[in-house]
């Protein structure tokens, strides 16, 4: 299926998104006691973009770009980054993660792709952490909204920021703000891949568009349809129930865990204050 | 009468309640140097807004020998002031508030009737709701205070107006929600929208004092806006950066549009208080 019918309803105005989250990162920054930023650059279109609004709200010279790649990675994904970081002139280093993870790799020699891959998620994390404590910096995140919602992200891996700036942005949102930033098309237009093995693609791995769970999780989401009505709009049934069950099932990556309640007053559940208390 | 106001539109920092009065004493110094006469500051502006556990911690009563509200009153000799906090009553029941500073003097204070308690907003679970929407007596006319959630709802703001006020000071912390093509938030929109509508349908000054600046992913927009009683825009600040913005209404206004549209001479306040029996009588349809 590919239905466009509800693409119009995810227009964004970009002036808008742009100067918000600028704002965001540079006042939640600023406000956490640091002015820098460090981010993982993959060449792909989230944390470019991600490079792009933090190269904006803090200045390039206030941005670590750190390209992480294993062995396998591709070529391209390194130029990508590459073309964002000679774009932007942030600050930048390239380290490589294959002599990192290959022991643990190699002491559990049947580990299957999925495994491989969170654990190279993983370790990009623990670089990133430490180069933000190096750099005075507060590690920004690249999650999107439908990422988030499908649980297509490493817990404690590529999940793991101080800030995820497009978390409220669905893929088809990035996408337009991406183009309106100035983001290289080449990166825009390429399949968006977590780049874990070769040939890995998020759609091919999700098994539908982004365009059309973008669509479908707009009308559960923000506009409230049952599963019934979207089936109603012009969804396939079993579309509708795939996604939602996936929703559901990785909703533990989007919370944290789990405390049982032993005291009259616990955290999380009522020990409440935002994390901007007193700032 | 020419009257100048001062929009103090402020970013916040959460629960810490001596920064805030800084900030406020800074903006108030700002705006007596450009001859302000009444300055208004947005919802909670004493303590920030989200505060959750922080409420319990960050009340004051609005009383000259209060360490935080005495430079308030101070600072009210020369200019009047609309200040928003945390007031807790002697019954200890914590209530979101505003008071109306002048002359060194209280003049009133109004507890916020309507407290959101859906999607983003949890303020039910902290706070005791407001039992009285009125107007009072100023020494520039009468007004009424709303905030935020009061003007939400019809019913507030038609209420302050039949009680007698001329000018409606509403403070918001006005959260942005709802993106899309346009260049303002879908809640701007509405905000915008009611509270232009409250300055036609009452033929009334509409002040509203939004606050800026983020707490965790929560944004404030901002855009603080002065209506004058034909439902026309005096003037704006702009949005999501602080501002003070000051400027000067003619009280005159009032009789001018009232010449030409008695909407308030001709309102039926028999009528609305027979139906609103009525139906009060009866379960909500």
């Amino acid at each position: 299926m590919t239905t466009k019918q509800f693409l119009d309803n995810l227009t964004i105005n970009t002036d808008l998104a742009c100067d918000v989250l600028t704002r965001f990162i540079r006042e939640e920054i600023g406000k956490a006691g640091f002015g820098h930023a460090v981010v993982g650059l993959s060449g792909g279109i989230d944390s470019s973009l991600i490079a792009y609004l933090c190269s904006e709200a803090l200045g390039p010279e206030n941005v670590l770009g750190v390209r992480m790649p294993y062995q396998s990675s591709s070529q391209e994904s390194l130029a990508h980054a590459q073309m964002v970081i000679d774009a932007l002139g942030i600050r930048n280093d390239t380290v490589e993660i294959t002599p990192m993870v290959d022991p643990l790799f190699a002491r559990f020699p049947d580990m299957t792709p999925l495994r491989k891959g969170n654990v190279m998620a993983r370790q990009r994390m623990i670089v990133l952490y430490d180069q933000s404590a190096a750099f005075g910096a507060l590690v920004v995140g690249t999650g999107n909204k439908t990422e988030a919602l499908l649980g297509y992200s490493t817990l404690y891996g590529d999940g793991a920021a101080a800030l995820h700036p497009l978390g409220d942005l669905y893929k088809h949102q990035v996408r337009q703000l991406a183009r309106a930033m100035g983001v290289p098309q080449v990166i825009i237009d390429k399949p968006p891949s977590a780049d874990l093995w070769p040939g890995q693609t998020d759609e091919g791995e999700l098994g539908y568009t982004y365009d059309d769970a973008d669509q479908l999780l707009y009308l559960l989401i923000d506009r409230r349809y049952s599963l019934e009505e979207a089936v109603e709009a012009g969804f396939p049934a079993e579309f509708v129930r795939e996604v939602w069950r996936t929703v559901r099932r990785c909703h533990y990556k989007r919370v944290p865990p789990l405390i049982p309640k032993l005291s009259h007053r616990t955290l999380g559940i009522d020990f409440l204050y935002l994390r901007d208390w007193g700032t | 009468m020419q009257l100048k106001l001062g929009l103090a539109q402020i970013n916040t920092v959460l629960g810490d309640v001596q920064a805030n009065l800084e900030k406020h004493l800074a903006m108030i110094e700002q705006a007596r140097g450009q001859g302000v006469d009444l300055l208004c500051f947005p919802e909670l502006s004493l303590t920030g807004y989200n505060l959750q556990d922080l409420t319990y911690g960050v009340a004051n009563r609005p009383e000259p020998d209060n360490p935080v509200f005495a430079p308030l009153f101070e600072a009210s000799r020369d200019l009047d002031l609309v200040v928003g906090f945390v007031d807790e009553d002697n019954r200890h029941r914590f209530f979101i508030a505003a008071a109306y500073l002048s002359r060194g003097e209280l003049v009133h204070v109004h507890h916020k009737v309507y407290l959101p308690t859906y999607t983003l907003f949890d303020e039910g679970r902290y706070f005791a709701w407001g039992e009285e929407p009125r107007a009072f007596d100023t020494r520039f006319g009468r007004m009424a205070i709303l905030i935020c959630e009061d003007f939400w709802h019809a019913s507030p703001p038609y209420i302050v107006w039949l009680d007698g006020a001329d000018y409606f000071l509403c403070l918001s912390a006005s959260p942005s929600r709802g993106m899309d093509d346009s260049d303002r938030f879908s809640s701007a929109r509405w905000v915008e929208r009611v509270t232009q509508a409250y300055a036609s349908l009452f033929t009334s000054f509409v002040v509203h004092t939004n606050r800026v600046g983020f707490e965790d992913g929560y944004n404030f927009w901002g855009g603080s806006i002065v209506y004058d009683p034909d439902g026309e825009t005096v003037d704006q600040a702009p949005y999501f950066d602080e501002a003070l913005l000051t400027l000067t209404i003619d009280t005159d206004h009032l009789h001018r549009t009232r010449a030409r549209l008695p909407l308030l001479r001709d309102e039926r306040t028999g009528l609305m208080t027979r139906a609103l029996a009525r139906i009060s009588e009866a379960p909500i349809r």
